[in-house]
């Protein structure tokens, strides 16, 4: 059993490794804009869209980023709003209800697609197509830019802006999700992923005479691929990547792991050249991969055990936790995807997140809740934890007796307040949202369970919306008004919240002269400072949730094994 | 040839205020204000001014109404243990307090044992700026910028001036520890007088430069002072960091009230106190470095007093921590002040004790450290007894910028010592002829680093004397040092590119400025800046304020200008160049001592977690009782060891924070790997030992 993880873990992270080093060098250079034919084509580009492509301050930048997204949300709310009257709609779905939509469409534009409803019961193929899985671009665009603009901050001196946000839209979208998107459509349409406009076909079951089945269908290899490659992680089915229509085998399984972590993973190489020192790059993959790992180790220790409430009822439990996991994939192929789906801010589930045991469900709200760095959202993971390497400089910059900098810049005082004003915007969610919800009769109305894991169910669903995750523990019933509503806004503001400090921050850093590399200078391309990195995210984490994580899985676990 | 007078400096810094200095931390002198200040600064104004401590301030308060609830029969929590943990609280605020008064009190110490200079003095104030325009007697507190006065052997100077006529000799031991008279006349660079030192001969017209009040003791005592003491670029950007932290540990701790109450209804207990949550808050929140915030910044500025330096902005002492590139000037830092005649080369065919001899008269008259050390070397090497210029009938020619020679003129012998350029037009306008052979001695003695002055009786070279710079020893070894800082040194001289290059590479400089002009400094310091680099200076000459006022770190010698000291924004009073390593080391240690306190702080939270949780929820989940891996006796002896450690901490790092944390020279990385063990490692060790400590005294005095 721990040798499956092994091996599956060492062929994960090698193949990972092996395609993101390209695209990483392709990200870097279509950034640039060094690519021959790439001036030509993105001036026209922007004609044709009267577009203007000059050099954007922060704060253009920013606005830019706002108002796309702005759109996006109104266009989402509008299509699901009136989706009775679209076309694409086999099934004839009448409009979503207001605060379903208003969720959904944050949901999506925001990156989280946190799904209060029900897929193949609530959209129409024309909403999943032309909302959704546009929106899973768009959105996994905005996290490519945001990220992109804070490498520029650190690659430029004294600059003014930070480059032309439609542009660099245009580039995610058309340059890297589409083009990757399409291929891994085909790998999966191939691999027996579904992928068909009509409704759904009804078979009679081998066996039974006169019973049928409904087998549901739709445009699913083409959602699922960005699904994965954007860390959106919106199911078309319900049941998500558990669902063999959307995942049919151990190759696909992997094949769906590899697409969540290959941006993330590649913004660490092309951030490596941006900036022109490769190493910097190799010590932010180097400190998420590594805690990444222990992140997996703690999750898969716990799994591996058994629950001793089914050992009491003569359950064998030599093979650990099977409680809500596809056999298909077993205990490691859940594990993994489990832990890969958490770390990076996807949220597609093979497994059933409730049913995991509760150490093992620590680690996926821990996960969420250091902020979603660990590799983390499609770019978000990557600004995410480029303010940690912010703070960590910043306290050990001031233990060698200089004023702190980070890769030349000099880290100062309105930088530190976009960091900790980006650090602090999700705890804040989460913490008050959960808080509210335990309070407010309408919130308690929500878990299916009492106790510490009702608890662990609220603060998971907080955690994971407003780090923009998506996943759920499930056992939650999220779909009502007061969820849907006070979701909706941890999303949006765990958000943006987010994204206009960093760009802040990228804009501040851009306008500054680098400081030369001395031997007095703190070197943030070793093993030091992977160190001091990982310690810089676990610290602030485990201090903010350490309280709730008590009342909630810790409390549960030495309940449920009776340590005390 | 430059031949500069350069003030001659004392290397070894003597001076007024060590003996304050050394005074021991526990002095009563100091405690006793310093608690006295503790009580003062609990108005809420005070605490404003620090967010950290603030909030502590706040739980006290709430607190305390707690126990006045609880007193009432509204208990929240045991009256004796609410009682307690407000008490602690209080004195977690008094222990910041403290912190902070002891700071400035010794600062202020320090400062007034160099204010004690500074009397208040009767000025004779002139009427007109000359010295018979009739005076009018005046407090020397009524004087302002700008007014003219008459001070006279033995008078003592009633503010910081700049001579305008007049030369008199000056007694500056009371600011500089040196106790021989300086010269100070109008004009040039040994214009300017500071207030409270006392003149000794003749008179000197002064006019006044400054508002009283505004000279640089009363800049640096009124920075010291809470009252006009504004935060460094790095302390608030540290606090804003710190309030951050304090905002999520109050956010956690302020929802853990709901998320205990739904865990309560869930299992049937009761939910967290108000108490015990207030107390988790201050444990939680970073008290020991916010407590010794402000210690910190205002014991560095007392650090640089003690090595008297008087800096008139606190952005400066941190800046230098910062430094890349170190201007130093050749003579005075890198070299002893002066060049010593070292060897007579002499023209061909001329006996060496005759060239000894005539440069010996030639400088007979010639009292700079260079004339001096010739007329020493004849004596040496030749026994050559000094004459007097009036025993030799002669007439002594001073240096002049125009002929660039000094000499004697005796019995029609007219014998004259300057660079070889000056000798040159000298014998050749008098239709001699300049040796080829002393040419190349020239060249070679410049070669060598050092420089070559040509002796000539009218038309005759006959030869050259080498003066010598005397690089100071260990001084290789400072600069050594300086690299493994990362720190770049760059000497600037007035010396020609082949002396200079000489000097570099026997004093170990990475890079040097030869024949360096004012200008061609500031645009040194311009070209460094625009890469990205700090640059420290020091200087003494009016000419010099441009590149002082340029240059991010600017320390100005005492015994230079007032423009000079106002261009730069620190004065070193031993007017010791070298002292820029040191102010080097204090800015680092400022800021080491901040990110030490700041990392110790943070890692204190682990195991005060470990202590607060399982007690805080006892009611709750009596399962959490598994992560008390302290074993601790109670959960109230728990919470009250937790909160005592915290306060206590505050105390026994206050040593520290007056201090600093040591800066040895050493690459970055380096010492980041001590400072992570020591107090990363130390700051997650040493709060498990002092609670457990804690814990076992409470339950040993029936406390808890």
């Amino acid at each position: 059993m721990t040798q499956d993880l092994f091996l599956l873990t060492l062929l994960f992270l090698a193949l990972l490794g092996a395609m993101a080093w390209p695209l990483g060098a392709h990200m870097a250079r279509l950034f640039s804009g060094t690519y021959a034919w790439q001036p030509r084509l993105e001036a026209g580009l922007l004609r044709l869209l009267r577009l203007n492509g000059d050099d954007m301050r922060w704060t253009v930048y920013a606005l830019g980023v706002l108002l796309f997204n702005l759109i996006g949300l109104l266009v989402l709310y509008g299509l699901q709003r009136l989706q009775g009257g679209l076309p694409f709609n086999p099934q004839g779905f009448g409009a979503v209800s207001a605060d379903s939509a208003f969720n959904t469409a944050i949901s999506f534009v925001t990156n989280t697609n946190w799904q209060g409803y029900a897929g193949e019961s609530t959209m129409s193929h024309g909403v999943q197509m032309l909302g959704l899985t546009v929106q899973n671009f768009l959105s996994a665009a905005t996290g490519i830019v945001v990220a992109i603009a804070l490498m520029r901050g650190f690659a430029l001196r004294a600059a003014a802006g930070l480059g032309n946000v439609w542009l660099d839209l245009l580039r995610a979208v058309l340059g890297v999700l589409l083009p990757l998107s399409l291929l891994l459509a085909l790998a999966l349409a191939g691999l027996g992923v579904v992928q068909s406009l009509d409704a759904h076909v009804t078979v009679a079951l081998h066996g039974t005479p006169g019973s049928t089945q409904t087998l549901p269908l739709g445009p699913v290899a083409s959602q699922e691929a960005i699904k994965l490659l954007g860390t959106n992680g919106g199911g078309f089915f319900n049941a998500n990547s558990a669902h063999p229509f959307e995942n049919p085998s151990a190759l696909t399984n992997l094949l769906e792991m590899l697409a969540i972590f290959l941006v993330p993973a590649a913004l660490c190489f092309a951030f490596g050249r941006l900036v022109g020192d490769r190493r910097q790059g190799w010590t932010l993959l180097a400190a998420m991969t590594l805690l990444f790992l222990i992140m997996l180790a703690v999750f898969f220790a716990a799994e591996s055990s058994a629950n001793p409430l089914l050992t009491a009822l003569g359950v064998d439990g030599h093979a650990g936790n099977l409680e809500g996991k596809e056999l298909r994939f077993g205990l490691a192929g859940s594990s993994l995807f489990a832990v890969v789906t958490t770390a990076a801010s996807c949220g597609a589930v093979n497994a059933m997140h409730d049913s995991l045991m509760p150490l093992a469900g620590l680690v996926t709200l821990l996960q969420m809740q250091l902020g979603e760095v660990i590799f983390g959202g499609v770019g978000s993971g990557f600004y995410g934890m480029l303010l940690f390497a912010v703070v960590a400089v910043f306290v050990a910059g001031l233990m060698i007796g200089r004023t702190p900098e980070y890769l030349g810049k000099k880290i100062q005082s309105f930088d530190i307040r976009m960091t900790m004003l980006a650090l602090l915007a999700t705890p804040l969610l989460v913490l008050a949202g959960t808080a509210l919800s335990v309070v407010l009769p309408a919130g308690l109305a929500g878990p299916a369970n009492p106790g510490a894991h009702g608890f662990s169910e609220v603060l998971y669903a907080f955690s994971s919306a407003a780090n923009n995750n998506g996943s759920a523990f499930a056992g939650l019933s999220a779909n009502t008004p007061f969820y849907n509503t006070l979701l909706g806004l941890a999303m949006w503001f765990g958000r943006f919240l987010v994204i206009v400090p960093v760009l802040a921050l990228a804009g501040s850093l851009a306008a500054k002269k680098a400081v030369p590399v001395t031997s007095g200078t703190l070197r943030t391309d070793t093993g030091l400072f992977v160190g001091l990195l990982m310690g810089a995210v676990l610290i602030v984490g485990a201090l903010t949730y350490l309280p709730a994580l008590a009342l909630g899985p810790i409390a549960e676990h030495l309940t449920l094994f009776g340590i005390h | 040839m430059d031949i500069k007078q350069t003030p001659q400096s004392p290397l070894s810094s003597a001076s007024t205020g060590r003996s304050m200095a050394r005074a021991s931390l526990l002095d009563a002198r100091l405690l006793r204000p310093a608690v006295a200040g503790s009580l003062l600064r609990l108005a809420p104004q005070a605490q404003w001014k620090n967010p950290v401590m603030f909030v502590v301030y706040l739980g006290s308060m709430f607190t305390t109404v707690l126990l006045g609830l609880a007193l009432a029969g509204h208990a929240d929590a045991p009256p004796a243990f609410v009682a307690l943990v407000a008490v602690t609280l209080w004195l977690t605020v008094l222990f910041a307090n403290f912190a902070e008064a002891l700071a400035e009190g010794r600062s202020r110490a320090q400062a007034a044992s160099l204010r004690a200079a500074k009397k208040n003095v009767a000025a004779k104030k002139l009427r007109a700026p000359r010295r018979d325009a009739g005076v009018e007697l005046v407090a020397s507190t009524d004087l302002r910028k700008g007014d003219v006065v008459l001070v006279e052997a033995g008078d003592t100077l009633p503010g910081d001036g700049e001579v305008i006529d007049g030369i008199a000799s000056v007694d500056e031991s009371a600011i500089t520890g040196e106790s021989a008279p300086v010269i100070r006349e109008s004009g040039g660079d040994f214009s300017s007088v500071t207030g409270g030192t006392r003149v000794l001969s003749d008179w000197l017209v002064v006019r006044i430069t400054t508002q009283p009040g505004e000279a640089f003791l009363d800049r640096m005592i009124a920075m010291v002072e809470g009252a006009s003491r504004k935060k460094t670029p790095n302390e608030i950007a540290l606090t804003v960091f710190l309030v951050a932290l304090t905002i999520v540990f109050l956010l956690a701790c302020v929802t853990l009230y709901p998320f205990s109450v739904y865990a309560a209804t869930a299992s049937g207990g009761s939910p967290v106190s108000l108490t015990v949550l207030v107390a988790l808050l201050v444990c939680l929140i970073p008290t020991t470095i916010g407590g010794l915030l402000s210690a910190i910044g205002v014991a560095g500025m007392g650090r640089l007093l003690r090595a008297n330096v008087i800096a008139t902005s606190g952005r400066a002492i941190e800046a230098a921590g910062d430094v890349d590139v170190l201007l130093l000037d050749k003579t005075g830092t890198i070299t002893l002040g002066n060049r010593q005649a070292t060897r007579f080369v002499p023209a061909p065919g001329v006996e060496e004790g005759a060239l000894a001899s005539a440069a010996q008269l030639a400088s007979l008259a010639d009292e700079t450290p260079e004339g001096r050390s010739i007329v020493v070397l004849a004596k040496q090497r030749f026994n050559l007894r000094e004459r007097t210029v009036g025993e030799l009938k002669g007439e002594f020619v001073p240096f002049s910028a125009q002929t660039r020679m000094s000499g004697v003129d005796t019995g029609g012998q007219r014998i004259r010592k300057g660079a070889a350029d000056a000798v040159r037009r000298f014998v050749e306008a008098q239709g001699g002829a300049f040796p080829e052979a002393v040419s190349a001695a020239v060249d070679a003695v410049a070669r060598s680093g050092a420089t070559p002055l040509v002796v000539v009786e009218n038309t005759r070279v006959l030869g050259v004397v080498e003066l010598k710079d005397i690089v100071k020893g260990g001084i290789r070894e400072r600069f050594a040092e300086l690299r493994r800082m990362g720190i770049r040194t760059v000497m600037v001289t007035g010396d020609n590119r082949l002396t200079a290059a000489a000097i570099a590479a026997e004093a170990g400089v990475d890079d040097f400025l030869a024949e360096a002009t004012p200008e061609a400094k500031l645009t040194l310091i311009r070209r460094e800046q625009a890469a990205g680099r700090l640059v420290a200076m020091t200087g003494d000459g009016t000419n010099d304020a441009p590149a002082l006022a340029q240059a991010d770190v600017a320390v100005a010698m005492n015994s230079g200008t007032q423009a000079a000291k106002e261009a730069g924004n620190m004065v070193d009073l031993d007017s010791n160049p070298t002292k820029l390593i040191e102010i080097v080391a204090i800015g680092k240690e400022m800021l080491m001592t901040r990110g030490a306190l700041t990392t110790f702080s943070i890692a204190n939270d682990v195991a005060k977690y470990f202590a607060i949780l399982p007690a805080a929820f006892v009611a709750t989940y009596p399962q959490l009782g598994a992560l008390n891996l302290m074993h601790l006796a109670s959960p109230q002896s728990a919470i009250l060891s937790a909160v005592i450690f915290n306060a206590l901490i505050i105390v026994a790092l206050i040593p520290l924070a007056l201090r600093g944390v040591r800066y040895r020279p050493d690459t970055a990385e380096k010492l980041l790997r001590r400072n992570l063990l020591v107090y990363g490692l130390g700051g997650l060790l040493t709060p498990f030992a002092g609670i457990k400590l804690i814990d076992l005294a409470l339950v040993a005095l029936g406390v808890a």
